[in-house]
């Protein structure tokens, strides 16, 4: 039995992989939007003039509220209804984005205030300007601040990945549903699924280690 | 000749609250002016409107005859462009009662930050200036030490040596003893005191009497938003002509 499994491993070895890479890439997008665009949103929470907090925290707090699945079904359902066609890798990956921008928003307003206003006052004390502050004193800071939330936030991402095979994106889960569809060896392909998903996650918790190393600040 | 520091009639609200009430202050090049007064009296918010810390509804600021902060032409009054608030800022040294030393950047950066980003030096240059102000408040070699490795008496050095390296022409002390232990008190206050020594124009916020007494060309007395009482520190201390300030300095240590 273990044989087959090998064997019938090596043959559905070509979709599983390109399972994976379409897994690793809607992850990596997904991450990357979230958290460029969740910067922003954290900015405009702490920074923000009165009108715009609001919104800002009414689609973190509306966002956050919302289950990714349904963000995924209506990002693919709706918008396509409203006229805006995107396929379902596109949709997917958007929604996903979404839901990690307003997560890394809240991350990223809640190290900003972290941070003593003391160090604003004395930044602008030596004359920076906000942008400057920002760049070389506030940021900095919030970054060592949020970074093992942020990772905890990557590795959730990887994990909403697999929700996109409900609308037809051929990631992992889905090309592993299909093999075993035809194999019947449910229990080993979704072992080696989850095995496979792990390594991703253990691997951006590796880094997210390796980044706070590098970044400590010695006292 | 214009004076380096001419406040007229400065008044700041906090809500309802009205703080400062009418404050009229100037200060000669080279002048070493302490502020005394009980805590709630206006003291530290009059130093935070000077570099624009605290915006203030009423009256002017000027530094060297240039106007900080706000645009004013009669009753018309318009907030600078921040751009601009930024580089007056840079007209003045501040040392805070909390260091605010930036706790991601070593010593040396810390004092290096705006000398590179604000005054355009190139980072060779700085790195020297950085040396020769670390080295002054005897810290060349904590040089390479992050903020959370030195002592407070050690990190206040730091902030000063990073306030005066940009070259101000007015340094702005916060009570910049208050936060230390006291065998730390005094190796922050000798290197004031050798900032007056050399001439620097400084504006001293404190708590501590016999430094005021010490170190100062003249006393300002706060009370309750107002300059209460102003001159020379003996005559200040020793022939109080106001009931508030005998009361206040019966109250305080003399040590």
């Amino acid at each position: 039995m273990d044989v087959s499994f090998i064997d019938q491993l090596w043959l559905a070895r070509i979709p599983l992989f390109k399972g994976l890479g379409i897994s690793v890439s809607i992850s990596f997008l997904s991450i990357v939007a979230g958290t460029v665009l969740g910067v922003f949103v954290g900015l405009a929470l702490v920074y923000g003039y009165r009108p715009v907090r609001w919104i800002v925290r009414g689609y973190t707090d509306f966002i956050r509220g919302t289950p990714v699945l349904v963000l995924v079904l209506a990002s693919y359902y709706v918008l396509s209804a409203i006229g805006i066609d995107l396929g379902p890798f596109q949709a997917g990956v958007l929604a996903l984005a979404v839901f990690c921008s307003s997560h890394v928003g809240e991350l990223v307003r809640g190290a900003l205030q972290s941070i003593p206003k003391g160090q604003t006052e004395a930044a602008k004390a030596i004359g920076l300007t906000f942008a400057q502050t920002f760049a070389y004193v506030l940021g900095p800071q919030a970054l060592r601040q949020a970074l093992p939330a942020w990772v905890n936030t990557a590795a959730e991402m990887v994990k909403a990945s697999t929700l996109l095979s409900i609308i037809g994106v051929g990631e992992l889960l889905l090309r592993t549903q299909e093999v075993i569809s035809r194999t019947f060896m449910s229990l080993e392909f979704y072992f080696f699924a989850g095995f496979l998903y792990f390594v991703i996650n253990y691997g951006i918790e590796r880094f997210g280690r390796y980044v706070e190393r590098k970044t400590a600040v010695p006292s | 000749m214009t004076n380096l520091l001419e406040i007229r009639d400065l008044h700041k609200r906090y809500g309802a609250v009205e703080v400062l009430k009418g404050v009229d202050c100037s200060m000669r090049q080279g002048e070493v002016i302490s502020i005394i007064g009980s805590s709630g009296s206006g003291k530290t918010t009059m130093l935070r409107c000077i570099n624009m810390l605290e915006e203030f509804q009423g009256g002017t600021i000027a530094i060297d005859g240039q106007e900080i902060g706000y645009e004013t032409a009669g009753d018309a009054r318009r907030r600078k462009p921040e751009r601009e608030i930024a580089r007056q800022r840079a007209l003045t040294g501040m040392a805070f009662q909390q260091f605010n030393l930036f706790p991601h950047m070593t010593a040396a950066a810390n004092v290096m930050l705006g000398l590179v980003k604000v005054k355009k030096m190139s980072r060779d240059e700085a790195r020297g200036l950085a040396e020769k102000w670390l080295d002054r408040v005897g810290l060349l070699s904590r040089k390479d030490h992050y903020p959370g490795q030195l002592s407070g008496g050690q990190q206040q050095r730091v902030a000063i040596a990073r306030a005066i390296a940009m070259n101000p022409k007015l340094m702005l002390f916060d009570e910049v003893t208050s936060a230390l232990d006291p065998e730390l008190v005094n190796e922050v206050l000798q290197v004031i005191k050798g900032l007056a020594d050399d001439g620097m124009s400084m504006l001293i916020v404190t708590h501590e009497m016999r430094f005021a007494y010490e170190v100062s060309s003249r006393v300002i007395f706060m009370n309750q938003g107002r300059i209460a009482e102003e001159g020379d520190p003996r005559e200040m201390f020793l022939k109080p002509r106001t009931e508030r300030l005998a009361e206040f300095l019966k109250t305080s240590t003399f040590n």
